[in-house]
Formats: C-alpha cells, structure tokens, sequence
C-alpha cells in the first residue's frame, strides 16, 4: 500500500470569512514528529480541527488518506459531570477500532489497564472522572488517545496543566510512538520543549514563517516576526484575492 | 383486607388491569430514555417534543375522530418533523440545540392550535393532555407494549453509542462517522415513547413518568446501568401505587402516577447519597 498523505493545497481556514490559517501549502511526510508554534491566535488549533475535519476550508483543501487518526483538541467536548468511571472513558479509546457494538476483548481490557498505568492513573480506574484534577484528566485523555492506537495523532497542547514528571513521561510515550513511525503533530508553546523533542517544527501566525527542521525555523528573526502578528482582525478587510 | 387494598381493583375491573399493564409497560421504556435524556441535559426537550406532538395529535383527530391510527400518526409525523429539522439546524448552524427545538415546537404549537380553532371541533383538549389511562382499548396497548418493546431492544444494541454520543459527542464524531445515528435514532424512540404514553398519560404527563424516575435515580448512583435499572421499578411503582391511591381516593389517574413519582424524587432528594441531607449532614472525611 502507498505511503498515506496528509497535505495542505492553498489552505486557508478561518472563522466569518476572517482567515486564521492563510494559503497554507505544504506536505507532511509520514513518520514526522512534527511541532506547531506561534502566537495566540496564529492558526494552530484551527490547522488541527481542519485535519480533523471539524472544521470546513474557506478555501483550498485538505488532503488526507491516513486511514483513522486520534485528535486530542485544546478543549474537548467531554461533560466532565457525566457519571462514568476513568476505566471507562479510558475503553472508549477503542471504539474507533471495534466501532459501536463490536465486543471488547480481555486483552483490551488488559491494555486498556496497561495504559491507565502507564499515564501514572494507577488505582483511579473505578473512581469517577468529575473526582479527578484538571492535569489528571488530561492524563486520562492521553490514555483514551493511546487506546485509538492511530497513526495520525493530533495534540492540542497536551502538556497543558500537567506537572513536570508526567510530561516527561507522556514525551517519551510520544518519543515511542515517533518510533513505530506514526505522524504527530502538536501545538506546543514550550519552545525548550520543541528545540528537544521534536525534529520537525511548523512556524504558524496565520501565514506559515517557517516549516522544516526544528533548528532552522526557530531562529530569533523568525521568532521576533511571529510576535508581530497583528491578532485582531481588520474588521473592514478587503476580500483577499491573492493567487493561489 | 390487604387483598381489597391492592388486589381486588385489579381482579374486578378488566381497565384497571389494562391501565396496570400499560402503564408498567411504558415505565419499562420511557424510564431508561428519560436517563439517557437528563444525562444529555435534555430533561425539558422531552417537554417540548411532547408540545411538538400535541398539534399532530390534534390534526390527526380533526381527520379521522378518535382513531388510534390517525392520532398516532399525526402525533408521530409532527414529533419527527420538529426532532429531525432541530438537529438539522443545530448540526448545520450556529443555533444550538435547545433553541432549535424551541423554535420548531412553538411553530407547531401555534400551527395546532390555529387549526383546531379554525375547525371549531369539540376536541377535548384535556384529554389529549392528560390522557386517559383508564380507558385503554386493545390496540393501544399493543401500541404501547410494541414501542416498549422496541424500545428496550434499540437501547440494548444502541447504549455504547448513545453514551458515547452524551459523554463526549467530538469525540464519538471523530471516531465514528455515524454518531449522528445515535442521536437521531434516540431521538426517534423519545417521540415514540411520548406518542405511545401521550395516549395513556397525555402529552404532557407522559414527560413526567420519563423523567422524575431518571432524576430519582440519579440521587442514589453514579453508574448509568445501575441508574437505569433503578428507574424503571421506581416508575413502576409510581405507577402501580397511583393507580391504587388513585381508585381508593376517587382522583384522577394519570395525575395520581405522576404524583407518586414526584413523592419518590422527593424522598431520593432528601434521602439519596447525592441528595440534600448527605449534602447539609456529611460523613466524617477519609484519610488521604
């Protein structure tokens, strides 16, 4: 089977006709530990909920033939009142796999147990989720991302509100998954945290600065140039006829 | 003595026991979809809808009388017109979903009431409101046990996807491409139910056996199974107990079952491991 794609033809997403990512192109090569940084509002969740297909292109298109992917965005939808125990929300990683009605095996059970450890829950299966803290919740996330077992996985700033230990713990599960050749892509601010991790960084504010090896794309002109993003819209912008 | 209190009006009046079985067979179904409705934090769309299902009820009469058939299938082509283009318009816009079916069902109402009006028909109004639980013909039973029925089967295969679709519905749209048949076909069996309780309890009591036993339950468990499993005997005996108080009081029916639900939240209120006297009289707090 040929090598799954995921690219980007004259991109541009945004919300009420105002652009947040503008005429983005680009291809991202399977197996790419790729990191997204910027300034507020520079596009970053918004490239991620168009992969996701949350979200439709003003214009251009999304190319992507992975055949599922796990999206782990900034704020989520989950009610986190809904009576249902971190053991189970963990499961429902799987339901990508065994769909709706498909039967869950022991050995799932037994991951699934498995990875509630390895995001440090041990001992917090049966407790309910409206128990746990905002880092231990994100934690669990991790884990209900582990169980999709895609490979496409998309983080929207996963490392937020979690302490320092689990992060390191959580970077070398990501280091892993890097290793059995899946493609990431995460929002990051942590810029130490990029220049070590990841080999692969996309400069994003609202146009792409910089795309390529980590190293290369953040440079201090680079970075003083993001900073300058004006992050209102212009409210009487014009209609923007830039050739694609 | 016990006998003449709880037995004898079910042995001597054949609409006593078929009010019983209707009602414990609507108990069976509406409780668990009131469950998955509060949990939604959708206890009043069952509310509305049944306003939604009023009008059709209604047409349905001006066309063929007092049809079982005709009412049902007005009832059900309203409920499904106001269900389907609300979760259209919420799905597509910026309209959330309340105020989608808020919209809709008010529509409807107004529609109904225009042309009951405009008909001059001595429809009974309260009727279709309250229902009458005590005049269940064959056919209408077989209605409300089928729904029942159906019901509980459609739960049974649908129920990881339907909690799915409430705890995280981004997330259950990401992994399935069909979590919108989750939502509609549950909201298809909220019209069922109301349509097939509206003719025993009426269209705005039939909310009521869906949702004081689910708000009941709630009280006394965090676990979804077990939630459901406590609503349907609760709305059972709500049932059972009405209809007894009911026949030994001389009041209404459809009301007294109500009632008696309301007394089982309100004792789940005071009473229950979430409710108020847990809250203003804790336990002593555990070790860490």
């Amino acid at each position: 089977m040929a090598d799954p794609i995921l690219a980007f033809e004259d991109l541009t997403l945004g919300y009420d006709r105002h652009p947040a990512v503008h005429h983005l192109d680009g291809r991202i090569a399977p197996g790419t530990l790729l990191a997204i940084v910027g300034p507020n509002g520079g596009g970053k969740s918004t490239l991620l909920k168009g992969i996701a297909g949350r979200l439709a292109p003003l214009s251009g298109r999304i190319i992507n033939t992975f055949p599922h992917m796990a999206y782990m965005p900034q704020v989520g939808d989950l009610s986190r009142d809904f009576p249902v125990t971190v053991f189970d929300l963990a499961l429902t990683g799987l339901c990508g796999r065994r769909g709706m009605f498909g039967r869950i095996s022991r050995s799932e059970r037994d991951r699934a147990i498995e990875t509630i450890g390895l995001v440090g829950l041990s001992g917090f299966e049966q407790r309910s989720i409206r128990t746990l803290s905002g880092g231990q919740l994100q934690r669990l996330l991790f884990a209900r991302l582990m169980l999709q077992d895609a490979p496409l996985i998309l983080l929207d700033e996963p490392f937020t509100a979690i302490d320092q230990r689990t992060i390191d713990d959580l970077l070398e599960i990501v280091a892993r998954w890097h290793g059995e050749g899946r493609t990431i892509l995460a929002v990051l601010h942590d810029l130490e945290l990029v220049r070590h991790h990841f080999p692969d960084t996309l400069l994003l504010a609202r146009d792409a600065l910089g795309w390529g090896p980590t190293a290369s794309v953040l440079t201090p002109d680079r970075l003083e140039t993001a900073r300058q993003m004006a992050e209102a819209f212009d409210r009487s912008a014009a209609e923007c006829h830039r050739a694609a | 003595m016990l006998y003449d209190l709880l037995l004898a009006p079910f042995v001597e009046f054949p609409f006593m026991r078929r009010a019983l079985v209707g009602g414990l067979a609507i108990s069976l179904a509406a409780a668990p979809i009131g469950v998955f409705l509060m949990l939604r934090r959708m206890s009043l769309i069952g509310d509305a809808m049944a306003h939604a299902i009023l009008p059709g009820a209604a047409l349905g009469f001006l066309v063929g009388g007092l049809s079982l058939g005709m009412m049902t299938l007005g009832g059900l082509v309203a409920g499904f017109s106001v269900a389907i283009a609300s979760g259209f318009v919420s799905r597509t816009t910026l309209v959330k979903e309340d105020m989608a079916l808020a919209a809709f069902y008010l529509v409807s109402l107004a529609l109904g009431v225009t042309l009951i009006s405009a008909s001059r028909s001595n429809l009974d109004l309260l009727a279709l409101l309250f229902g009458s639980i005590l005049a269940l013909d064959d056919p209408t039973l077989i209605l409300i046990v089928s729904v029942a029925s159906a019901t509980l089967v459609a739960l049974a295969l649908g129920y990881r996807g339907v909690v799915m679709e409430c705890l995280d519905p981004g997330f259950a749209a990401g992994v399935t491409r069909f979590g919108w048949v989750f939502h509609f076909g549950f909201l298809t069996f909220v019209v069922l139910n109301l349509v097939a309780g509206f003719h025993a309890l009426g269209t705005l009591l039939v909310v009521g056996i869906m949702m004081l036993p689910a708000g009941s339950a709630r009280l006394w468990t965090d676990d979804v199974s077990t939630m459901i499993a406590l609503a349907i005997p609760m709305a059972m005996i709500a049932n059972l107990v009405g209809l007894l108080g009911s026949y030994h009081l001389g009041m209404a029916s459809g009301p007294a079952i109500i009632l008696v639900a309301g007394v089982i939240y309100g004792v789940s209120l005071a009473l229950g491991p979430h409710g108020i006297v847990r809250r203003y009289f804790p336990q002593r707090h555990l070790e860490a």
